[in-house]
């Protein structure tokens, strides 16, 4: 198991400096100078000479990329060109409201996609084998804020039972109700994601030899079921599941824009109408490192589920 | 998926071999018959817009702001008082281009990538699939945003950065069946008669994976299909006054307090031809791959 992890610790160390370099590329493919663009047309010379100055841009690109790194790694991602606050502490101050959007739809994904997988399994080619299928195929067809928009106009403007900004957890019932709305959302997406996932890791599972001889000796259904395959079609699922963050990232911006709900994609938002490169770049290296440390905890569970990894 | 290719070899030739065994992948699940008709209606609609459309899709009638349906606004008007069908059906051209250009571009550069990788395989492959595997990791809609808010929100740049993130699926798609596939025996016969790499990865290799790769490429089409309308939603979509699905619902839902309707229309119209095109793609890897199938 140590040297798993140590293979998987330097892969994610590798992916970190490769995507913060992606990150610096991507920042720096901008047609056009960034402090013209920042300041307009209308700007003169020297104000462009100091942002320039302000921003690094008129060092050498390799001098640019090592402050970068470094800095990237310390924390100190430069300052808003907006708001003149830190990078950092701008990401810092919402980056819970997303966390917990991501967490409680995780297990809300996870909690109805794998019974539901299950169910479809051991039902296969029977009522609730279709059923699942198409409803995970629907589910998989939805634009995540268009889903987004749907929930929001039959729960809180038809019936009124969610409010329609969702910022709120000054009592526990105020942040249920706030997050209960864009967490379903997130949650029924994953769901049809991961159903289909289990669905086919349960079928493979189920024709190994050992669920067969769990069989002839008596062992009951259930048993076999959820204890012996569920439990080796398990590997494929948590990979799945970590791999299906970088989607989930992705749709959380679209649902918190949808349910006005403070978090980084309202800021992501922002950052891009107001052409705000420092904080997009922060924003690129949070992200980063929110996947480099999903990928090894995804690992480390990995571990935990099948014990083969322990002996390798 | 190794043993789906050496099955889905004819085994005696046919006239039209790739017709044969297409008919045949469509019959094995006949709800893909179903995604292929929505689709191919769709395309159709777009394609007939400039003559069905009953109203010009930019033309905005001031006195008949935010209507319901009434006379031949069959779906009612906008905030401009712009017909609502007429810019549907105006749209679906921008979201059948967009989607179409962006999936033939990574399905060509990512087959290209994964064919290479698992040709050659060793270091070679490792890098290229690493590397592969970081974009992958990376949140797609993010890098996809972040690339057309710098390079400016064209239809160019659109479908540019829509491909960049859906290579890497393509390269990993495509890499696998390399892999099983250059391991058999006229790959060595096509070495012994002096056929040159690029010979027989295009002329061999290819053809014997293709199926798999064009299955993806409906999946992927219905996924981009859906980033498009997530970037116009966002805001960086082809500029308007330009009808796209994603920014109708991106006006609707500015006024989704008052006039909630707004953003009906074009959502049934995303979910109408993602779903074709997701049931289309669904039928099709199951006749592929029978692992998935629900018999054996």
């Amino acid at each position: 198991m140590g040297a798993f992890l140590v293979k998987r610790m330097l892969f994610a160390v590798v992916t970190l400096f490769a995507v913060l370099t992606l990150v610096f590329i991507v920042v720096r493919i901008v047609p056009g100078d960034p402090a013209q663009v920042i300041l307009g047309d209308q700007a003169d010379a020297t104000a462009i000479a100091a942002l320039q100055q302000r921003l690094g841009l008129d060092r050498p690109i390799w001098e640019q990329y090592v402050s970068f790194l470094s800095g990237a790694l310390r924390g100190d991602w430069g300052v808003s060109l907006v708001t003149g606050r830190p990078v950092i502490r701008e990401i810092l101050d919402v980056l819970p409201w997303t966390l917990e959007l991501t967490a409680v739809s995780m297990v809300l994904g996870t909690g109805i996609g794998v019974p539901l997988g299950v169910w479809a399994a051991i039902n296969r080619n029977r009522m609730p084998d279709y059923v699942t299928r198409i409803g995970s195929l629907i589910g998989l067809s939805f634009p995540p804020f268009v889903s987004a928009i749907l929930l929001l106009i039959i729960f809180s403007l038809a019936l009124r039972w969610f409010p329609v900004i969702s910022g709120n957890r000054a009592t526990p019932w105020a942040w249920f109700q706030s997050i209960m709305l864009p967490a379903l959302n997130l949650g029924l997406i994953m769901a049809a994601y991961i159903t289909r996932v289990t669905r086919s890791a349960m079928l493979e599972v189920m024709q190994e030899d050992y669920v067969r001889t769990a069989r002839a000796k008596g062992v009951p259904w259930t048993v076999i079921v959820w204890r012996h395959a569920l439990r080796n079609a398990l590997i494929p699922i948590v990979t799945i599941v970590g791999l299906y963050l970088g989607i989930l990232i992705g749709n959380s911006v679209l649902t918190e824009i949808v349910f006005n709900r403070p978090g980084l994609g309202k800021l992501i938002i922002g950052a891009l109408n107001q052409r705000d490169y420092m904080m997009l770049q922060g924003m690129m290296v949070i992200y980063t490192l929110i996947v480099v440390v999903v990928n090894v905890l995804t690992d480390l569970t990995y571990a935990l589920v099948d014990p083969r990894v322990k002996l390798s | 998926m190794s043993l789906s290719v050496h099955n889905a070899l004819p085994a005696a030739p046919r006239r039209w071999p790739w017709l044969h065994s297409t008919v045949k992948a469509f019959n094995a699940n006949k709800t893909s018959w179903l995604g292929l008709v929505i689709f191919l209606l769709v395309t159709l609609l777009a394609l007939l817009a400039p003559w069905i459309s009953p109203h010009d899709p930019l033309e905005q009638n001031v006195f008949a702001k935010l209507r319901a349906p009434f006379e031949n606004y069959y779906l009612g008007t906008d905030y401009y008082g712009r017909d609502i069908l007429s810019r549907l059906l105006y749209g679906a051209q921008i979201s059948l281009v967009i989607g179409i250009a962006s999936t033939v571009l990574a399905l060509v550069l990512g087959s290209i990538i994964g064919i290479l990788a698992g040709w050659y395989g060793g270091r070679f492959d490792i890098i290229i699939m690493q590397t592969m595997d970081m974009l992958l990791a990376f949140p797609s809609l993010i890098l996809g945003l972040i690339l057309v808010a710098m390079l400016g929100p064209s239809m160019t740049n659109i479908i540019l950065a829509i491909a960049l993130t859906s290579i890497p699926s393509f390269a990993r798609i495509a890499r696998a069946p390399t892999i099983s596939v250059k391991q058999r025996e006229f790959i060595d016969a096509g070495r012994a008669l002096g056929f040159s790499d690029t010979r027989l990865m295009a002329g061999h290799i290819l053809p014997n994976i293709f199926p798999e790769i064009l299955v993806m490429g409906s999946m992927w089409l219905a996924n981009a299909i859906r980033t498009e309308a997530s970037l116009a939603f966002i805001g960086l979509g082809v500029k308007p006054p330009i009808p796209t699905w994603g920014g109708m619902i991106r006006e609707g839902f500015e006024n989704i307090l008052d006039s909630y309707w707004l953003v009906l229309s074009p959502s049934i119209a995303i979910l109408v031809v993602v779903f074709g095109l997701n049931i289309l793609g669904d039928g099709l890897r199951d006749a592929i791959d029978p692992k998935l199938k629900g018999e054996r």
